[in-house]
């Protein structure tokens, strides 16, 4: 319970004293993980909060879990709560924008303030061991056939996997509204049906099914990242002739309606963070890839991201 | 015997004085946050990375370890005594171990549940650290027409076993599904019957639910018939300790309960929940009392609490064999484990053998704290009965609801409890069983999406559920047992017209 307390704590402080700190270390923060103990948003969280205390750039930092709906129950909860504070942040991503078309979300994306783009990682496009696929082409091709036959798994319905799904059937020259998608509840579960040889192909993060490439359980055929990657065999599905790029990203945001002084000293803050060796230190012992992008950068990089999720939502038929 | 020297490597890590001292400190956390309803293992585990990073990998997944199993201990507890499930998987043991302490063998309870998940713990581990690499290979075998045959045999036995008729408990069973259809539907990400509420997105939690129908339903039934009665504690009868009789009808039940958890904890979606109410059934069905059963049967805390402890073992075979997290504090470990650059998955047991194998002869070390921190315990706990009975329910009530507001703090959820604690009340009173409700509201959803998922990879075609063997047989016997009563009834009524 104590937590919870001592955000409300926080949060009368900040009402009290709406001033700006000019140096980080006096920050003390309050991020919500959007997702239960366990995610991938809450694992970047914590990450946050362990780099921005250990280099220094705040002087405590909280995280509190406000799971459900793909993110947009915490979004909801902090464009509430959070309006106009100098010391509550919001990690999402991806999934979010997402989640928020499919579920008809009333708060979106534009009601809060982005501060900078923290992380993004590949995806990876596998097929079982023994599957007559060798190369991403023969997967087009296959595509191509039968789009129906051809069944993908990968994480939830809507979330970045099922995306890209769509969005390489549309390449192949296929029906995307046709895509033969199976979702789990995340990695895990989807990487089961793919050894037990029940599906065509499976999408997910690069590095949740690295043991299972590396062994050669599975194989890789593509990333969904724009360049190749340094200790990554598979090439991106670019350079391969399906023009196609999608990047799980991870970001953090502010409340709305933030004064300017505010969003400047939280951003300084978080520039400096990603700039620590602490940080890097952390992506690299997680398998993230750096993909920082200051405020403004992140925002016009959000306003795109919703119009393409959006557009490939509307062809699956997720979204209105 | 290769396993064998390995894990005879492992315990000379696990027992270095540091290791024992994380061991001793899980498994003292896991087994208060267990008691503690809204605070889970996954929470405490995940506060606790940052923490740990500073220590050695074998040390902080030590600690770990004993927290999970330490909360699967735990959880018990309160089921037993206050009759409030601090989780999904001490649901069934409320049911009989609530009535025992109530009728004054609190202690046995806690003892066989402790001593019971000692045993199978420890069977289960055993088989973590001999059959994981082959059980794994079975378990990814399993697919999702398999999954939908399980759930079905789990419904149609739990409907049957519970209550005082089948169409009880079906009537239940089809508030519980109904229930479950709540929320965002897995395979499309559309709502479902949430009325625009975003607290109801993902779905009603299992333990409010639980909460709401167990222990504030429990505590308005006592009230609206203790009203004019006495104050008087319930007193303790017989001895606190198993006596000989409770110990000859409860290390069957552990062993099969072992034998039923292990395996189905171990498949990527099996999860612990279904294990129980399979032990519970099949104890119920094998005791040679069954009118104990709904008054307090040793045989139905023996078993359940047997069962959900093995599945937690179960569960990390997936975890170490494939990196496939199927529990909230999995996921938490497979962080842990990632934090120093550790994949679990096929190659654990290659390139970090000597980590898994400590990991695995701390667990059987945490088993052995386990008991030793739980059986004293038992003693002092049932000092906790002694409270008068308004006292003790007003607590009930308090500690219920503080619970579920710490785990999702918000004004739904609370208007939830008391919405399912009124129903509850009311089940009672017309003498409908709660326990299939939870059962239709944890494996509805798990039916929904297995089923769809299964019509999906066979482009709607049904005959893919009769087309694999697993499946074909499982629904068989899912038939067999709904009609099988029915039939054994007609045949004896034709006897008799014959005689």
């Amino acid at each position: 319970m104590s937590f919870f307390t001592s955000r409300l704590a926080a949060a009368c402080i900040a009402v009290a004293a709406m001033v700006s700190p000019a140096v980080g270390q006096d920050l003390e923060l309050s991020i919500i993980a959007p997702a239960g103990a366990g995610g991938g948003w809450d694992a970047a969280a914590r990450a946050l909060q362990d780099a921005m205390v250990k280099s220094g750039n705040a002087r405590s930092v909280q995280v509190q879990n406000v799971p459900g709906a793909g993110g947009t129950v915490g979004l909801a909860q902090f464009a509430q709560s959070a309006r106009g504070s100098d010391d509550q942040l919001l990690v999402g991503g991806i999934t979010m924008v997402g989640a928020i078309l499919t579920n008809n979300s009333p708060v979106d994306l534009s009601s809060v303030t982005p501060l900078a783009r923290l992380t993004g990682d590949p995806l990876v496009v596998v097929v079982p061991k023994a599957s007559p696929d060798q190369t991403l082409a023969d997967l087009t091709a296959a595509i191509k056939g039968d789009v129906a036959n051809t069944i993908w798994a990968g994480g939830s319905a809507g979330g970045a996997d099922h995306i890209l799904a769509a969005l390489i059937t549309q390449a192949a020259g296929a029906d995307p509204s046709k895509v033969n998608y199976v979702a789990y509840s995340g990695g895990g579960e989807a990487l089961a049906a793919m050894l037990g040889g029940q599906v065509t192909a499976g999408i997910s993060g690069y590095g949740e099914w690295q043991g299972q490439i590396e062994s050669g359980d599975l194989r890789a055929l593509a990333i969904s990242y724009p360049e190749p990657i340094e200790g990554i065999a598979a090439q991106p599905l670019k350079a391969q002739g399906v023009d196609v790029e999608l990047v799980n990203w991870r970001g953090v945001f502010a409340g709305p309606d933030i004064p300017d002084e505010t969003k400047a000293a939280l951003s300084t803050a978080i520039a400096n963070t990603v700039k620590s060796p602490e940080w890097q230190e952390i992506l690299k012992a997680r398998g993230w890839t750096d993909y920082y992008a200051p405020a403004d950068e992140f925002a016009t990089f959000i306003a795109s991201e919703n119009e393409r999720v959006g557009a490939t939502l509307r062809a699956i038929g997720l979204a209105k | 015997m290769d396993a064998l020297t390995q894990l005879f490597h492992g315990f000379g890590a696990a027992i270095l004085p540091m290791n024992l001292l994380f061991a001793a400190i899980g498994v003292l956390l896991g087994t208060a946050v267990g008691v503690l309803p809204g605070i889970g293992p996954a929470l405490t585990v995940a506060l606790l990375l940052p923490v740990t990073f500073q220590l050695d990998p074998g040390g902080s997944l030590i600690m770990f370890a004993g927290i999970y199993y330490g909360g699967m201990y735990g959880g018990s507890t309160t089921a037993i005594l206050l009759n409030t499930p601090g989780e999904a998987a001490s649901v069934v043991t409320a049911l009989e171990g609530n009535r025992m302490a109530r009728s004054g063998r609190g202690g046995p309870a806690l003892a066989t549940a402790a001593l019971g998940s000692f045993v199978a713990a420890l069977i289960a581990t055993a088989g973590l650290a001999f059959l994981a690499p082959w059980l794994v290979k079975v378990a990814v075998r399993f697919g999702p027409w398999d999954y939908f045959g399980l759930m079905l045999i789990a419904f149609v036995t739990v409907s049957a076993t519970f209550g005082s008729s089948p169409l009880r408990g079906l009537t239940s069973l089809a508030l519980g599904l109904w229930l479950g259809l709540i929320g965002i539907d897995q395979l499309t990400g559309q709502t479902r019957l949430t009325f625009g509420v975003p607290n109801l997105f993902d779905g009603i939690e299992v333990t409010t639910l639980a909460v709401g129908l167990f222990a504030i339903g429990e505590a308005l039934h006592v009230v609206s018939r203790h009203a004019f009665a006495p104050e008087k504690p319930i007193p303790i009868k017989g001895s606190v300790w198993m006596t000989r009789k409770d110990w000859g009808r409860s290390w069957k039940p552990w062993l099969r309960g072992a034998a039923i958890g292990f395996p189905i904890g171990a498949l990527p979606a099996g999860g612990a929940e279904i294990p129980t109410f399979l032990s519970y059934t099949a104890e119920r069905k094998l005791s040679r009392h069954p009118e104990e059963f709904g008054t307090g049967a040793i045989e139905g805390v023996a078993g359940p609490e047997a069962a959900n402890n093995a599945s937690a073992a179960g569960s990390l075979v997936p975890l170490l064999t494939l990196g496939l997290p199927t529990s909230a504090t999995a996921a938490v470990m497979l962080a842990g484990f990632q934090q120093y650059n550790i994949q679990p998955g096929p190659l654990l047991f290659v390139q970090h053998a000597d980590l898994v194998w400590a990991l695995i002869a701390s667990l059987f070390i945490a088993n052995v704290m386990l008991l030793v921190l739980n059986l004293p315990l038992v003693g002092l706990w049932v000092q906790l009965l002694k409270i008068p009975m308004p006292w003790l329910y007003a607590g009930i009530l308090v500690f219920a609801t503080m619970g579920t507001i710490a785990a999702n703090p918000s004004v739904v959820e609370l208007l939830l409890l008391s919405g399912f604690g009124v129903l509850g009340f009311i089940m009672r009173r017309y003498d409908y069983p709660v326990a299939p409700v939870i059962v239709g509201l944890i494996l509805g959803p798990m039916a929904d999406s297995q089923l769809r998922r299964a019509l999906q990879m066979s482009l709607g075609d049904p005959m893919v559920l009769f087309r694999h063997p697993g499946s074909a047989i499982m629904i068989v016997i899912a038939a067999l047992a709904l009609l099988a009563p029915f039939l054994f009834r007609g045949l004896a009524a034709l006897r008799k017209e014959e005689d």
